[in-house]
């Protein structure tokens, strides 16, 4: 079977620019000009194989380019090195062939081996990488990762302007693995020459050129003229470093600022939102993203499952949505509601104190327990957690609040003895790409439940683990749906049966941009890119 | 003399390498896993490992200090886990924004205390001291980011006068340094105010004065040398509290200096930027001192004499 990646892309187009509504005096894009983005935060590493965090993940992907990407604002995949690619009737072999114009901004043209380089060297422990777990279903990537080779065997480079995939078992998700940033193509001889300073001075062949990086103050980046791709709206923009979210927000308003990276603080967010003048610099929506309470199915009293259904009942949702100013959406399953595979039929667990208490007397609690709440310290959090503990404390249950630094919650959590419950909040679960398959294997698989993991749950049910793998090995397109059911029953068979999870809530994201600043809200929070670089324009 | 000032460089030295021990213990006794945190949401506990090998976090503790030390005595600080860049670096690309605010900051305030000290001793107990004092107190007292923000609401977001934030052009370190100036210079009002009473009671004055010298004269040329001495202490003390990064008011304006990336590193406990952070601020504070010691017998003639 030869996957035809133009039919499903023109049909998945079309549903969604149905779906999407699109306001019929939406402007057109505007060729030129430069903005200011600002960030508080020092911009961590631009190397596509280590950068993962909401500030370098927009800049990395509009720097460099990979196989396959993802059309503006949407989830669907399009060519992008590659020009056509093909897919073998068992769905173990993926071909594509790489599109000749594309070159690195040092001149150089992007070839096959580029693309296994690039790969292997994500995959690689020495480069220290957040990445090299995505590649898990290709053919000796665990040998690479494991130190016992040092390429991976299951990419081949036939010609400069072939590459080849073996994969181990089917793997629905390849293309959008191939489409996370980690995969993008950098020029060895540039990468050897740099070494570990690669991430500061990076070289890829994607829309934007670095030009200029002032530690803590900025970051310059410029059109790339001769991109392979259409070009950007934007000559370049300016990434302005160390600015405080709230004065950014006054700049912005002066008009000296464009695009307010960090959001808008609490206290200036109802203001503009009631403000006629300031609203439109609002963009406000809902994304891959559940925050939840992770309960440590192996600790007592909580590997009894009426326990952790009673936490469950026990939280009220509706008043720590009221407490971030209605900034999310109530939570009822894992999945949030724009995932393929939400199940809109199940309702979750209702808010119901009469019901928890019950379900913890007949687990032989009556009297209550006490137990640990662990959250990370940075506002609203703190709060959150309060509103928790004030909810269990309803039910008899006294949790004691740990609030602390983001690295020592995720150690706390990924610590069998030491976690018991986790609220996740302000590191909530986003998805890297837009695959359910992306909210089980580690947050709720057996691989995550690890020390230094992220399945806070320790949470590892084998029967789950192979309806999981079942259901990954549907790839071929025509499975799709019948792939989204099984991963929807898998979703609401975990939270019915052994509820691991209170889901709390969907936050949405807010970034706030300026009145020159032209297109739809989703190019300014992408699903799977933060800010379309690529594609964002500015009005004058 | 020579022999003091030698015995204070080897203090210093011990000092530092004191300070190196107690961060690196700490630090790493803090419950977050660098290894972990590199590795990322996808790691297994293999790859999770293989970093904390790569890191050289595997070695026994005795074996990881020496490995810091030899190379502090390099000059190598490490590599930051977050940003991935040379943790040397980083905070070298921090000093130019560092000194500029410090010395516009001690210039500020210095000139600030002196001419409201000297107005308040001179005027002793009048209104001039009494409004002095009030607002000298008010400045001690005031939270750096109350002030920080009032400035930047009032002469940056409304009236325009001066950038919001950033670094690079003279009008940037105008609201820096007048806040971190204006909360100094409290300290210094009332330093200079009681050291010039001290001063003004001694009968080599009541004398200057009898023989008919003007009273600027007076309180510039035979008070105030006298009453400096104080205010050099604390001027080498600023120096190095200052080069240690003032972290609310670098974070409000926006400017680049050490303690911004001290605040970051502290927040993604991003060990080795805090280590080199602490190490550079501690060796500024120790030299600030040394500085101060070294100033003083230029001042006073007494001094020079022990």
């Amino acid at each position: 079977m030869t996957k035809r990646w133009l039919k499903a892309t023109t049909a998945a187009l079309a549903i969604a620019s149905s779906l999407a509504g699109l306001p019929a005096h939406a402007d057109t894009p505007v060729q030129g000009g430069t903005i200011v983005v600002t960030y508080k935060d020092d911009m961590a590493t631009l190397d596509p194989a280590i950068g993962y965090d909401w500030q370098n993940w927009s800049m990395i992907n509009g720097l460099f380019s990979r196989l396959v990407d993802y059309t503006f604002g949407t989830t669907d995949i399009v060519p992008s090195l590659a020009k056509s690619w093909t897919i073998s009737p068992d769905g173990l072999v993926y071909t594509f062939k790489l599109d000749p114009n594309a070159k690195f901004t040092n001149g150089r043209k992007v070839v096959a081996a580029d693309v296994k380089f690039s790969i292997e060297r994500a995959v690689n422990p020495k480069t220290q990488g957040p990445g090299g777990g995505f590649y898990h279903s290709i053919v000796g990537q665990d040998k690479l990762a494991d130190g016992s080779a040092t390429t991976i065997s299951g990419i081949e480079t036939p010609d400069d302007t072939t590459v080849k995939f073996t994969l181990s078992q089917p793997d629905a998700t390849f293309l959008n693995v191939l489409a996370l940033n980690f995969s993008s193509a950098v020029p060895k001889e540039v990468v050897e020459a740099e070494g570990a300073d690669f991430g500061k001075k990076p070289v890829g062949s994607g829309a934007f050129k670095l030009t200029e990086w002032v530690p803590g103050q900025r970051l310059v980046f410029e059109r790339n003229k001769d991109y392979f791709r259409d070009r950007p709206n934007l000559d370049g923009f300016r990434v302005e470093i160390g600015q405080e979210p709230l004065v950014a927000i006054l700049r912005l308003q002066k008009g000296e600022v464009d695009i307010a990276g960090d959001g808008i603080p609490p206290a200036k967010y109802l203001e503009m939102k009631n403000s006629a003048d300031a609203k439109d610099m609002i963009v406000d929506r809902a994304q891959f993203e559940t925050s939840y309470i992770t309960i440590n199915t192996t600790k007592k009293p909580f590997d009894d499952v009426r326990v952790r259904q009673a936490l469950n009942m026990a939280v009220n949702k509706d008043r720590i949505v009221r407490l971030i100013n209605g900034r999310a959406t109530p939570a009822s399953q894992v999945l949030p509601p724009l995932m393929p595979g939400y199940d809109k039929a199940y309702q979750g667990y209702a808010y119901d104190v009469a019901k928890a208490k019950q379900l913890l007397t007949e687990a032989g609690l009556k009297d209550g327990f006490t137990t640990t709440l662990y959250a990370m310290n940075t506002d609203p959090n703190p709060r959150i957690a309060q509103a928790i503990q004030q909810d269990l404390a309803a039910v008899g249950i006294k949790a004691e609040i740990k609030a602390l630094a983001q690295p020592e919650v995720i150690a706390a959590g990924g610590n069998k003895d030491q976690s018991e419950l986790t609220w996740s909040g302000g590191m909530g679960w986003i998805a890297d790409f837009p695959d359910p398959s992306d909210f089980y294997g580690p947050i709720l698989g057996c691989g995550g439940a690890v020390t230094g993991g992220w399945n806070w749950s320790w949470y590892c049910d084998k029967g789950f683990e192979e309806r999981g793998t079942k259901a990954d090995a549907m790839s071929k397109p025509d499975q799709k749906d019948e792939r989204l059911k099984v991963w929807a029953q898998i979703f609401t068979d975990i939270q019915t049966q052994a509820a691991p999870w209170v889901p709390v809530f969907n936050e949405r994201r807010v970034v706030a941009k300026s009145k020159r600043m032209g297109g739809p809200d989703e190019i300014y929070i992408d699903p799977t890119r933060v800010i379309d670089y690529e594609a964002i324009y500015a009005k004058q | 003399m020579a022999s003091l000032f030698a015995q204070r460089i080897v203090q210093a030295a011990l000092i530092l390498l004191g300070v190196a021990l107690v961060t690196f213990l700490l630090l790493h006794y803090l419950p977050a896993d660098p290894a972990a945190l590199i590795a990322g949401r996808s790691a297994n506990a293999q790859m999770i490992a293989n970093v904390r090998h790569q890191l050289g976090l595997d070695l026994p503790l005795p074996l990881q200090f020496w490995r810091y030390l030899s190379g502090l005595l390099r000059g190598d600080l490490g590599r930051s886990y977050i940003q991935r860049s040379e943790v040397a670096t980083l905070i070298v690309a921090r000093i130019p924004a560092t000194l500029v605010l410090m010395l516009t900051g001690i210039l500020v305030e210095v000139a600030l205390g002196l001419v409201f000290g000297i107005l308040a001793a001179v005027k002793r107990n009048g209104f001039a001291d009494r409004a002095v004092m009030t607002l000298a107190f008010v400045g001690v007292s005031s939270p750096q980011f109350v002030i920080a923000l009032l400035l930047l609401y009032v002469f940056a977001a409304e009236l325009g006068w001066f950038p919001m934030s950033g670094y690079g052009t003279p009008a940037h370190v105008v609201l820096p340094a007048l806040t971190l100036g204006l909360l100094g210079a409290g300290w210094y009002a009332r330093m200079v105010r009681s050291a010039m009473i001290d001063v003004l009671n001694q009968d080599y004055v009541r004398t200057a004065r009898a023989k008919g010298l003007s009273w600027r004269r007076v309180i510039l040329r035979h008070a105030l040398p006298n009453a400096l001495l104080p205010i050099v202490a604390m001027i080498g003390i600023d120096i190095g509290q200052f080069m240690g990064g003032v972290v609310v008011v670098e974070a409000v304006y926006g400017w680049p200096g050490i303690g911004q990336l001290a605040w970051q590193a502290i927040q993604q406990v991003d060990v080795p930027i805090i280590m080199g952070v602490t190490l550079v601020s501690s060796l500024a504070i120790v030299l600030g001192n040394l500085l101060a010691d070294a100033v003083a017998p230029v001042l006073d003639p007494r001094i020079r004499g022990r």
